[in-house]
């Protein structure tokens, strides 16, 4: 059996090792969740996402050997880390994984120096201080070396915790929402260093988060997980930019998804006309379509709620089904006069409702129908002269609308 | 005032010596206490705080059985040194171990439980194995308890009387403690001399429990403190 110390890579990067894990775990103490999933990790980042409790922080614990599945195997290369048909479990600490928790666990009696060495005591004096000092400088933290955990900053713990992790030469680096706390300037910066740190060292890296920005910035690969399953998985874009499901369309920060029926199909044109609908709580959700295109206008009158017809891109759909809409705020353009000579296929009118400013986005919630979100620049709502009950006008692309499986 | 420095002596001796054992014994029992996850562990913890709700006439009586000429120990022990244990210094401690050890195992077991497991989890990720881990983590981080274990040990061995009157008898200068020194003053109605011993010992149990206090950072109350065991 190849041992960890022969199965890391070479310095020159010729030997790779990528994790695959197979794990079930039932977790029935509070609440019965139940993990199965089954992937590949190669060398590179691999970030998992999804919201809190999908089970991502229990995938990096069953790597770590923190917790035992109940059934599966997880491999890095040809060593075997867990197996429950052999009933191979290797203990925690010969795993040589990296794993930096959420919240960092610093030793809080020792000094930034003490923590950083913690893990190297099975090397030489000489060896040590080598490395410690190699990693102090290349994270910034070298004149950090006689404090207490207690006594630097959030940046500053967050890269003791990595440089402590990282040290000791890891074959797998687990990442657990590291970035959560920090303020975006620090995030660019420990994110150039874990990059420059992943080009030196081509190790399997499962990094965490719930930011879709993080999944950009880093991600060559992406998992999405919910309720301890795999829901998707694939590159950023393909994952998070043209979502299936609307599970992942939540988390990939779609501010509408609508219900929808497909009401007529273009295949010459390649889009399809869906008539949108806002189903409020407590409404009756049924919605007969023939006697609406028999009566349409008294039907407007009776039938709640109201159709917005929208043109989408074609899918694989009978007239009459249902569809879930996602369109992203950030898509939707407003108007304040009835717009005219637009390549956008849909202009809807409607009244604004609200307008919110969230940092440097402005979001106005308009009623036309159908609530919408679309977000402005605060430049625009100014030059526009916005306020709400002012009569608008949504201009959506056809490619913005998003469709998912209802 | 006549005090007995003979019995302050023993009493002291007594207290060091059973201190410092139980703080050898004590800590793999509350290592195992704190983090053991075996079903039955309550019935150990149990076992273990017996010693705070029984008599100590009741746990004397049985400990005096058990260390007697009639059993195995007890004869065992003959062979080896020529007497009982009974009576003997050697059978305070033992007694005395078993009647302060709740006093040891739970604060340490408690100060142990205190520890953040992510630490633990941190330093095993990092390669320590689970006994370099117990001594470079979790004990550093207990000191508090481990100092209040040892101090509650100490002070409550000095005031023991029901364990060492059966298990010792009164013999002075060899199982006559200060508790028992002053029962008998008071019991040949010599007040002043019981009055002058009583004050003396309450005056090191009190310093004994201030400077626990002080080095702790939470006040935990004594009771708490003897109750408070995962």
């Amino acid at each position: 059996m190849t041992t960890l110390a022969s199965a890391r890579p070479v310095a020159d990067g010729v030997t790779a090792c990528t994790l695959r894990g197979h794990m079930r775990k039932r977790v029935a103490a509070t609440s019965d969740f139940a993990l199965d999933v089954d992937f590949q990790a190669d060398p590179g980042f691999t970030i998992l996402f999804g919201a809190s409790g999908a089970g991502k922080t229990t995938v990096l614990d069953c790597i770590a050997g923190l917790i035992s599945p109940d059934a599966g195997r997880v491999a890095i290369g040809d060593c075997v880390l867990f197996d429950a048909s052999t009933h191979t479990q290797l203990p925690v600490e010969k795993r040589k994984v990296g794993y930096v928790f959420q919240d960092l666990a610093l030793f809080p009696h020792l000094t930034i120096e003490e923590n950083i060495e913690y893990g190297l005591s099975n090397l030489s004096l000489e060896k040590r201080t080598r490395r410690s000092a190699a990693i102090l400088s290349a994270f910034r933290i070298a004149h950090l070396t006689g404090r207490r955990p207690n006594e630097i900053s959030g940046g500053e713990r967050q890269r003791v915790a990595l440089a402590r992790a990282l040290v000791t030469d890891p074959v797998v680096l687990l990442l657990d929402e590291p970035l959560a706390a920090l303020d975006a300037a620090t995030k660019s910066r420990i994110i150039d260093d874990l990059r420059a740190w992943n080009d030196m060292h081509r190790i399997p890296i499962l990094y965490v988060t719930h930011s879709r920005e993080e999944v950009f910035a880093l991600g060559e690969k992406v998992l999405v997980l919910d309720h301890g399953r795999i829901l998707a998985q694939g590159t950023p874009h393909e994952v998070l930019s043209a979502p299936h499901q609307e599970t992942v369309a939540n988390l990939a920060g779609f501010e509408n998804i609508l219900d929808a029926t497909v009401e007529s199909l273009h295949p010459d044109r390649g889009t399809m006309t869906c008539l949108l609908y806002q189903i409020e709580s407590g409404k009756p959700t049924e919605l007969e379509m023939r006697p609406l295109k028999a009566a349409p206008k008294a039907a407007q009158q009776i039938a709640q709620p109201k159709l917005i017809p929208v043109e989408t891109p074609l899918v694989r759909a009978e007239v009459g089904s249902s569809l879930r809409v996602g369109i992203r705020a950030g898509d939707i353009l407003l108007a304040i006069v009835p717009p005219v000579g637009l390549s956008a296929r849909n202009v809807i009118a409607g009244r604004l409702v609200s307008l919110q400013r969230r940092d440097v986005i402005v979001s106005a919630k308009v009623d036309c129908g159908v609530e919408l979100e679309a977000h402005l620049t605060l430049a625009a709502r100014d030059a526009l002269r916005l306020e709400p009950g002012r009569e608008v006008w949504l201009v959506i692309k056809t490619h913005s609308c998003h469709l998912m499986q209802s | 005032m006549s005090i007995d420095w003979q019995a302050f002596w023993l009493t002291l001796r007594l207290a060091l010596v059973v201190s410092a054992l139980l703080f050898v014994i004590g800590l793999p029992i509350a290592y195992w206490i704190s983090f053991s996850r075996w079903r039955w562990k309550f019935l150990v913890e149990a076992i273990v705080a017996l010693p705070i709700v029984l008599p100590p006439t009741v746990l004397g009586f049985y400990v005096l059985v058990a260390l007697g000429p009639r059993s195995p120990v007890g004869r065992w022990w003959i062979s080896l040194t020529g007497h009982t244990l009974a009576f003997t210094f050697s059978g305070l401690v033992i007694g005395s171990i078993l009647y302060s050890l709740p006093f040891a195992v739970q604060p340490f077991a408690a100060s142990f439980s205190g520890v953040d497991r992510k630490l633990i989890s941190a330093s095993a990720t990092l390669g320590a194995s689970p006994l370099r881990t117990f001594f470079r983590v979790t004990v550093p981080l207990s000191k508090p308890g481990l100092v209040t274990g040892a101090a509650l040990t100490f002070a409550h061995t000095m005031g023991e009387f029901g364990v060492v009157l059966m298990v010792g008898g009164n013999i002075p200068g060899v199982t006559r403690t200060v508790s028992i020194e002053i029962f008998d003053q008071v019991q040949a109605s010599n007040y002043a001399a019981a009055n002058a011993t009583a004050l003396l010992l309450l005056v090191i149990c009190f310093a004994m429990l201030a400077i626990v206090y002080g080095l702790n950072r939470r006040s935990w109350p004594v009771a708490a403190l003897i109750h408070e065991s995962r």
